[in-house]
């Protein structure tokens, strides 16, 4: 069956607390801090990009499990912070992984839900038998205007999936989409930072299409809250995860190892996959994984997930490249002024 | 830098993709074509270097050209690559960290960006091990 054939994860070594963005506009930290839900968010360095910490997941999946370059045929990159608005970051990334010139590639870009739709696109390449490996991430060095809610969250970060057949260490047991055109959040072109609606973000975009593929995929494969061991929910803070759990009949233990957005931020298309990452830092071989993510635009792609006997196994080590755990640990922190200048929010003559 | 002068060498930077005398064994990065000890001899062959090495001197840029000002003050250093040669690369650690003898590994950034239209170059900078 279809599955993940390996995976790695990559978080800068950077971070600001929210206390910190807050102190600069005047906000009380403190209270933003509990509302959201976030203590902390990555930055990224002055010479990271999504193109760079694609590469550096990428070779952290590779790190674990070595799979022949040559059988690599595709590779997807989701992101709304790709550095070129035309060149794909995704050829940089294979030529970078040794991959090339014998594969497709694509630059993806649905809000936060890119990286699961290159999973999703994958899948279909692996099935259709069209390639034996693809490779699917979702990064992001997301952008959130200053002074701006956005700003408090919006962070860096990503991870990188190779999808097959062979031996996986996770199978995907089922993926299905719930999808419709709805503004919540957008970026026109040209435009340095994304507008949002605000509280319309909530309602009727965040939580309807959650609700919505999740319901669709439970009622697809005959399955309850109960029988799961871990579910991954968009996290672009911490509230709204939590409470949609919680609406859908999923616990707080069950969504504890993949909520990474408390000491993360919010690293948009790299949110979900970071998620799986760090759920299945922790997984065992019988573990059953449901996923939802989240795209403003707006959409959800949903995934059944089994842990297998693989992931415990010789082909697979996972302790060749560091957990999201481990990626999260000993950041070193900025003040607002460094942040900026990391942010390139400081224009230079 | 010319952007195809960038592409020649990209696959060097992205990968440490070198060459080794098959004869002497003796790595070379940048590639060599020809071995400078066994001349004749020898016999070159691509090679890919594992990315780990130690920092034998050091630098700190305080002042740099435009493209880099942004970045300093930052370290850089000559690296010996555990299969023996020796290359210049930024260390992305703070000046005051880094050290000769100091274990490093490699890692994918962008070394420059020609002005906010022009071409990213990337390539391989160390961090500590």
């Amino acid at each position: 069956m279809v599955g993940i054939i390996t995976y790695g994860a990559y978080i800068p070594r950077y971070r600001i607390k929210t206390e910190e963005i807050a102190r600069v506009w005047g906000a009380n930290g403190a209270e933003i801090a509990a509302g959201l839900g976030v203590k902390e968010k990555s930055v990224p360095d002055l010479d990271e990009d999504t193109i760079t910490m694609s590469v550096e997941a990428a070779r952290s999946a590779l790190a674990r499990r070595d799979i022949p370059r040559d059988a690599i045929g595709a590779i997807y990159v989701g992101s709304e912070s790709h550095p070129y608005a035309v060149k794909p970051s995704s050829a940089t990334v294979g030529e970078a992984i040794c991959a090339t010139p014998v594969m497709t590639a694509a630059d993806y870009e649905f809000a936060c839900k890119a990286g699961t739709a290159a999973i999703q696109t994958c899948m279909g390449l692996v099935k259709s038998g069209m390639v034996k490996y693809g490779c699917a991430i979702g990064a992001d060095t997301a952008q959130g205007a200053p002074g701006d809610a956005l700003e408090y969250t919006a962070s860096a970060g990503g991870a990188a999936f190779f999808i097959g057949n062979d031996n996986p260490i996770a199978e995907i047991n089922h993926t299905c989409s719930y999808t419709s055109d709805t503004p919540d959040f957008w970026r026109r072109e040209g435009q340095t930072y994304p507008s949002h609606g605000g509280r319309f973000s909530g309602d009727p975009a965040y939580f309807k299409h959650v609700q919505g593929a999740a319901h669709l995929m439970m009622e697809q494969m005959g399955t309850t809250p109960s029988d799961y061991d871990y579910a991954i929910f968009h996290q672009p803070n911490a509230k709204f995860p939590r409470k949609v759990a919680a609406m859908l009949g999923f616990t707080s233990t069950q969504i504890k190892p993949g909520l990474a957005v408390p000491r993360l931020g919010n690293t948009y298309s790299g949110a979900v996959p970071i998620g799986i990452s760090a759920t299945l830092d922790i997984a065992k071989p019988g573990d059953h994984i449901f996923v939802t993510s989240y795209g403003s635009g707006a959409g959800s792609d949903a995934f059944d997930i089994t842990v297998t006997d693989a992931i415990e196994s010789d082909v697979f080590n996972r302790s060749a490249a560091p957990t999201v755990e481990e990626l999260l640990a000993n950041g070193k922190y900025l003040d607002y002024a460094l942040y900026a200048k990391h942010k390139g929010k400081i224009v230079m003559q | 830098m010319s952007v195809p002068r960038y592409w020649r060498k990209q696959l060097n930077r992205y990968n440490l993709k070198g060459s080794k005398c098959e004869t002497c064994g003796r790595h070379f990065f940048p590639p060599r074509g020809l071995c400078p000890e066994c001349r004749r001899d020898g016999k070159i062959v691509d090679c890919e270097f594992s990315g780990n090495g130690t920092v034998r001197t050091f630098s700190i840029i305080r002042t740099a050209s435009s493209d880099y000002d942004i970045q300093t003050p930052y370290p850089l250093a000559i690296i010996e690559l555990d299969e023996g040669t020796c290359m210049t690369a930024q260390v992305i650690c703070e000046p005051e960290e880094i050290h000769i003898g100091m274990k490093v590994k490699r890692v994918f950034r962008r070394i420059i960006a020609e002005g906010n239209g022009g071409v990213i170059v990337y390539g391989t900078k160390f961090v500590p091990a």
